[in-house]
C-alpha cells in the first residue's frame, strides 16, 4: 500500500518505550529490588544481594518475556480478526478460542474428578493445564475452520463463532456447579491469567507458537491489505478468500490459543491494542500495523503486570481485571470521542 | 485500428440466475477495446446478477463467456484480476483507507508477496490520481469523502489495476446530474483514450444513449444489444418499461410522463 510516511520515527519511540517498560516491569515486584541494583544485574554487574540476583534472573526476566509474547500475541491477533471480519469490535476470542481454552482447562480441572472419580490433582502440573486448555482451544478452532469452509459470508462465521462460545461456556458453568470447592478455585484461578511462572521450557514453547502465528500473519499481508476493500474486491484482486481465511484463521489460533493455554483467557488487549495502535500509526497497511500492533500490546501487557504485581506487596492482582480496567475505559474514551470506532 | 477487431468482452446465449431460479436467459452481446457499454433494464431484471457473473462472482447457468480470447471460467484468479477489475455497490469495508492507499490497492495483481509498490505501480497510482481529480484529496480518508469523490476514489482503483476490461455497477447511484455526467464522462474518456472496455449497469438511459457505444438493454426476452441509434430506431426503448406511464420520445432520446395515462 502507499502509506503517508515510513512511521520511522514512531517505531524507534516504540522499541525505546518497550524497553523502558521491560526495565520498569523487571525493576518492579513484591521484592523490593533498588532499580540501580537491577540495572547492574541485567549488565553483568553483580548486586549486593544474592537472592535479588536469583529473583531478578529465574523470576523477573522470564515473566517479563512471557509478557512481551503474551502481549504482543494477542494484540496481533486481535488486528487479524478485526481486518478478517471487518468489524472494529472483533478481538482474538469472537471464534470461540478463549472458550474452548476455557473448556479443555474446565473439562481437566473439573470434569475429570467428575467423571473418573478423581480427586486429587496433584499429579497434574501445569504442563497437563496448558495441554488442555490448547487442545480445548483448538478443538473449538477446528469446528469453526470447518464450519468456515461452509459459510461464504464472515459475518456469519462471527456470530458461529460467538455462538460456540456461548455452548462451551455453558457446559463450563454447568461443570463449575457440580465441581468441589477444591477444583473450582483452580479454574478460576487460571482463569484469572498469569504470565509468571512459567518454565523455560513452557516459554520456548510459546515462543514457537507465538513466532509460527506471526510468519503467518506476515505469509497473509497481502490478503489482509486487500480485505479491507471488502471481500468481493480482494476476490477481483486474485485473492483466493478461502485459503486466506484460513491461514488468517490458523494464526489468530496460534497466537490466541497458544497464549490462553499458558497464561490464561486475557482479556480486552487484543481488543483495544489495534485501536490504540491506529491513534499513532495513522494507515491501515499491515506491513506497518503487525510490527506496531505487537510493540504496543507488548508495552500494555509488561505495565499491566507491572501493576498487576502490586509493587513492593506480596499480593498479586488477577492480571485478566487489570487488562480488563485498563482496555474498557479506552475503548469507551475512543468511542466518546472520535464518537465512532473506525475501522 | 488492428485492435479495435479483437474481442475483450463477449456472451453467447448466457444464461444466468442462481441454483435452479433463472434471472434471465439468452444474453448476447460482443465488445471490443474502446467501447464503453452500458447494460439497461428495470429494476430487478438481472442487470446486477449480470455484472456479478461476468466479474466472475457467481456462476453462470449456461452459455459462454468469454475474456479476451479465453473463456472467463478457465482465467486463473490471479490472471483474471489482470483481465478485469470491479466497482461494485457495496462500499470498501475499511472506511479508514486514505484515497492513496485505496488506490495502491489496486496494484495488488502486480506485487511481489509482500505488497512492495515499484516505481512502475507509483506511476499507475500518480495516473489514477491525476486521471480522476484526486491530487488534492490523496491523504484524506474516506469516510470524509462525499459520495461522489468516493466513486471517483473507486474507478481510479480499477483504473490502476490496468486491466483491459472494467465492470462497474450502478457507478452514478446517488449522485446528482452534474455528477453523473462528471463520472460517465471520465469513464467515455478512459474507454476511448485508454482503449478499455467498459460496461456497467445504470439507470441512467438518457445520459447513456448519449455517452455510450453500445448498449445491452435486459428485457426479459430477447435482451436486445447495439449502437444507441439502432436500438432507438428499432423502438426497443419503447417497450422497455411495462406500462404507458412513462414514454420514450425518440426525436430527443428522452423519457416524459404520460400525463393522460
Amino acid at each position: 500500500m502507499y502509506t503517508a510516511k515510513p512511521y520511522r520515527l514512531s517505531f524507534v519511540l516504540l522499541v525505546v518505550a518497550l524497553l523502558f517498560s521491560w526495565l520498569l516491569n523487571i525493576g518492579s515486584g513484591s521484592v523490593d529490588i533498588p532499580f540501580l541494583e537491577v540495572v547492574a544485574s541485567l549488565f553483568g554487574g553483580k548486586s549486593g544481594v544474592d537472592s535479588w540476583e536469583y529473583i531478578i534472573w529465574h523470576y523477573r526476566i522470564p515473566k517479563a518475556f512471557t509478557a512481551i509474547l503474551v502481549g504482543g500475541g494477542l494484540s496481533l491477533s486481535g488486528l487479524l480478526m478485526q481486518t478478517l471480519f471487518r468489524n472494529p469490535l472483533a478481538g482474538p476470542f469472537v471464534l470461540g478460542i478463549s472458550s474452548g481454552a476455557s473448556l479443555g482447562a474446565a473439562l481437566l480441572l473439573m470434569g475429570a474428578s467428575l467423571l473418573m472419580g478423581i480427586t486429587s490433582f496433584s499429579f497434574l502440573g501445569d504442563v497437563s493445564l496448558a495441554l488442555a486448555a490448547s487442545i480445548g482451544s483448538f478443538l473449538v478452532l477446528s469446528v469453526v475452520v470447518i464450519v468456515a469452509q461452509r459459510v461464504k459470508d464472515s459475518m456469519a462465521l462471527l456470530i458461529i463463532g460467538l455462538m460456540f462460545g456461548s455452548i462451551t461456556s455453558a457446559i463450563v458453568s454447568v461443570l463449575a456447579y457440580f465441581s468441589s470447592a477444591e477444583n473450582l478455585q483452580r479454574f478460576i484461578f487460571w482463569s484469572f491469567g498469569s504470565v509468571a511462572n512459567l518454565s523455560s521450557q513452557q516459554i520456548l514453547l510459546l515462543l514457537g507458537i507465538v513466532t509460527l502465528g506471526i510468519v503467518f500473519s506476515i505469509l497473509s499481508l497481502k490478503p489482509l491489505n486487500a480485505l479491507l476493500l471488502g471481500e468481493n474486491y480482494a476476490q477481483s484482486l486474485g485473492i483466493s478468500l478461502k485459503k486466506s481465511r484460513l491461514l488468517i484463521i490458523i494464526a489468530t489460533g496460534l497466537l490466541a490459543g497458544g497464549i490462553t493455554a499458558f497464561a490464561g483467557p486475557i482479556a480486552f488487549v487484543g481488543l483495544a491494542v489495534p485501536h490504540l495502535t491506529r491513534q499513532i500509526f495513522d494507515t491501515m497497511e499491515h506491513k506497518v500495523l503487525i510490527p506496531a500492533v505487537f510493540l504496543y500490546g507488548a508495552i500494555l501487557m509488561l505495565l499491566c503486570d507491572m501493576i498487576a504485581q502490586l509493587p513492593n506487596s506480596a499480593n498479586i492482582l488477577p492480571i485478566n481485571a487489570i487488562t480488563s480496567l485498563v482496555g474498557a475505559p479506552v475503548v469507551i474514551w475512543l468511542l466518546v470521542r472520535k464518537r465512532k470506532m473506525i475501522f | 485500428m488492428e485492435n479495435s477487431k479483437k474481442n475483450s468482452l463477449s456472451a453467447r446465449e448466457l444464461s444466468i440466475g442462481y441454483g435452479n431460479k433463472v434471472v434471465a436467459q439468452s444474453i448476447n452481446f460482443s465488445l471490443h477495446p474502446g467501447m464503453l457499454c452500458a447494460i439497461v433494464g428495470i429494476n430487478g431484471i438481472g442487470k446486477s446478477t449480470l455484472l456479478r457473473t461476468l466479474g466472475g462472482f457467481q456462476c453462470k447457468l449456461s452459455g459462454e463467456i468469454m475474456v479476451g480470447d479465453i473463456k472467463l471460467e478457465e482465467h486463473p484468479p490471479s490472471s483474471l484480476s489482470k483481465e478485469l477489475s470491479v466497482v461494485l455497490t457495496e462500499q470498501p469495508a475499511s472506511k479508514n483507507l486514505s484515497v492513496q492507499e485505496l488506490i495502491a490497492l489496486g496494484r495488488q495483481p502486480y506485487t511481489n508477496w509482500l505488497g512492495t509498490l515499484t516505481s512502475e505501480d507509483r506511476n499507475h497510482i500518480e495516473k489514477g490520481l491525476d486521471a480522476f481529480l484526486l491530487k488534492d484529496l490523496r491523504q484524506r480518508k474516506c469516510h470524509e469523502l462525499s459520495d461522489g469523490q468516493l466513486q471517483r476514489v473507486l474507478i481510479a482503483r480499477a483504473m490502476a489495476q490496468d486491466t483491459p476490461l472494467i465492470l462497474l455497477d450502478e457507478p452514478t447511484t446517488h449522485l446528482d446530474l452534474y455528477h453523473k455526467v462528471q463520472i460517465l464522462k471520465m469513464l467515455q474518456q478512459l474507454a476511448h483514450d485508454q482503449h478499455r472496455t467498459i460496461i456497467f449497469t445504470t439507470h441512467e438511459i438518457e445520459l447513456a444513449i448519449q455517452l455510450c457505444d453500445k448498449i445491452l438493454i435486459l428485457d426479459g426476452k430477447e435482451n436486445p444489444f447495439g449502437d444507441p441509434c439502432e436500438l432507438i430506431e428499432q423502438k426497443h426503448f419503447e417497450r422497455l418499461f411495462p406500462s404507458e406511464m412513462v414514454q420514450f420520445d425518440p426525436n430527443t432520446g428522452s423519457f416524459r410522463v404520460n400525463k393522460s395515462g
